[in-house]
């Protein structure tokens, strides 16, 4: 308990200076000016989602390698917190296209791929709940999910191959391409405190969905029990 | 070889059953012809314009269509808990899987064989001279479609409102299989049409990919 809330204020800190250095510290970019720095946020989230949703993945095959409730909790907390980080990416990336390309979305290979993923991994939240037999749920959502994953490159591929305007990666971009070093720090920075803020999330929604589990068994032990009052007094008059 | 030979006594069970009621396959053909029929308000029909749309409202038809014929393949084994004794008996599950995905290719090439005509008729397109590499792309799709279809099926079978989980389950895994099989069908309705194989590829690794999946996940989808 001590340990949790050492790393959350930590993390805490963490985002709170990751924030004040991306609007204060990081120098202004030539053409975009204030507006590139939503960058140091929209980035840092695709890849705490891409993070997440591999967490998915492997807690996935894992549940059906294993059968252990445990890698059942920890794909879901994952899916979820996924589902959040790539909402954030979609939102801030439609305020900062706007004024820089002029139009809010753009039918580009990684825009739709993200769009995809995210309607992929609402439908996966969505079968589970619509799954009644716990065992059941978590098979099956960890088949789709598996299946889900599988997708990402192909829909990536053919989206590539189909159309494209998002820019070239601007890290590990070949030549030419790189960022000023502080623009380089501060992202690093964000990036470190946007997978802290996940991590922690992440961390909580695991604990609640252990809870929710046990909860659940515990419900099952009391409802196959015979409780009526017949059976009770029953047996204390034998 | 017996893999084979259970495969096909199953695929020819389904058959057998859909012969006798022809549920799936006449409400998914009409179900398509309307969205066919609804396209043609929505869009102009002219013969130029249909080139350009044509491609993608046939595929969206048969996607739309699919989604909604393949929800009975493991929900009319349910009613008489049927699935449990096809369990029982000494049948591998990809056995059961492939069967199932066997049967739903066929209804599904059925809906096809009449639709892709009726297509050319109303939004006078001419098929005849690109048959053999339409078939292609058609079949290829087909598998890819029934592929998903049919594992997705199987998990949606087991859940609350599985009629409308279904379409939302398939058609997001879909969009890769949509956008090649729309480019390579576009790729064969125009003046000077040929096959884009890049595209072709594509529908080829799709199809390879998720029967690898399904092959490896079957057991987990057939258990108890």
């Amino acid at each position: 308990m001590k340990g949790r809330i050492a790393t959350t204020i930590v993390v805490g800190a963490l985002i709170f200076f990751a924030g004040y250095a991306a609007l204060f510290l990081a120098p202004d970019e030539k053409t975009m000016h204030v507006i590139q720095r939503i960058f140091y946020f929209h980035v840092p989230s695709w890849i705490a989602m891409f993070i997440a949703f591999s967490i998915v993945f492997i807690a996935n095959i894992a549940y059906l390698a294993t059968r252990k409730s445990n890698w059942d909790c920890l794909g879901v907390s994952a899916a979820e917190v996924g589902v959040v980080c790539c909402t954030i990416g979609l939102a801030t990336g439609p305020l900062w296209a706007r004024p820089v390309w002029g139009i809010w979305w753009t039918w580009d290979a990684r825009l739709t791929t993200t769009f995809i993923l995210w309607l992929l991994y609402i439908s996966y939240l969505l079968l589970r709940g619509l799954l009644d037999d716990p065992e059941k749920k978590a098979t099956l959502s960890a088949v789709f999910g598996i299946f889900a994953f599988l997708d990402v490159p192909l829909v990536y591929v053919s989206n590539r191959l189909w159309r494209t305007q998002h820019p070239q990666p601007v890290i590990l971009g070949g030549n030419g391409s790189g960022l000023d070093p502080t623009m380089g720090k501060v992202l690093l920075l964000c990036v470190i405190a946007v997978i802290g803020v996940m991590i922690i999330v992440l961390f909580d929604r695991y604990r609640l969905e252990r809870l929710r589990h046990e909860f659940e068994e515990l419900r099952l032990e009391v409802e196959t029990r015979d409780l009526t009052p017949a059976s009770i007094l029953g047996k204390e008059s034998t | 070889m017996r893999f084979l030979r259970q495969t096909l006594a199953i695929a020819a069970k389904d058959l057998r059953s859909e012969i006798r009621g022809k549920e799936a396959v006449n409400a998914a053909f009409s179900f398509a012809l309307v969205i066919l029929l609804l396209f043609s308000f929505a869009f102009d029909p002219t013969a130029a314009e249909s080139r350009r749309y044509g491609p993608g409202l046939l595929w969206i038809a048969f996607l739309f269509a699919g989604s909604l014929m393949l929800n009975p393949s493991f929900a009319r084994e349910q009613s008489n808990d049927t699935l449990d004794a096809l369990r029982m008996a000494p049948i591998s599950p990809f056995a059961i899987l492939s069967a199932k995905m066997l049967a739903n290719f066929i209804f599904m090439s059925l809906v096809e064989l009449v639709l892709v005509p009726v297509f050319g008729v109303l939004y006078n397109v001419s098929l005849s001279g690109v048959a053999g590499r339409l078939i292609l792309v058609l079949v290829l799709g087909t598998i890819g479609l029934t592929v998903t279809g049919t594992v997705f099926s199987a998990i949606s079978s087991h859940a609350r409102m599985r009629e409308l989980l279904l379409p939302l389950l398939l058609l997001p895994i879909l969009t890769p299989l949509l956008i090649a099989a729309v480019e390579a069908t576009a790729s064969l309705l125009v003046d000077q049409p040929e096959l884009d194989r890049t595209w072709v590829a594509l529908l080829a690794g799709f199809d390879i990919l998720f029967l690898t999946a399904s092959w490896l996940l079957c057991d987990y989808l057939i258990e108890e």
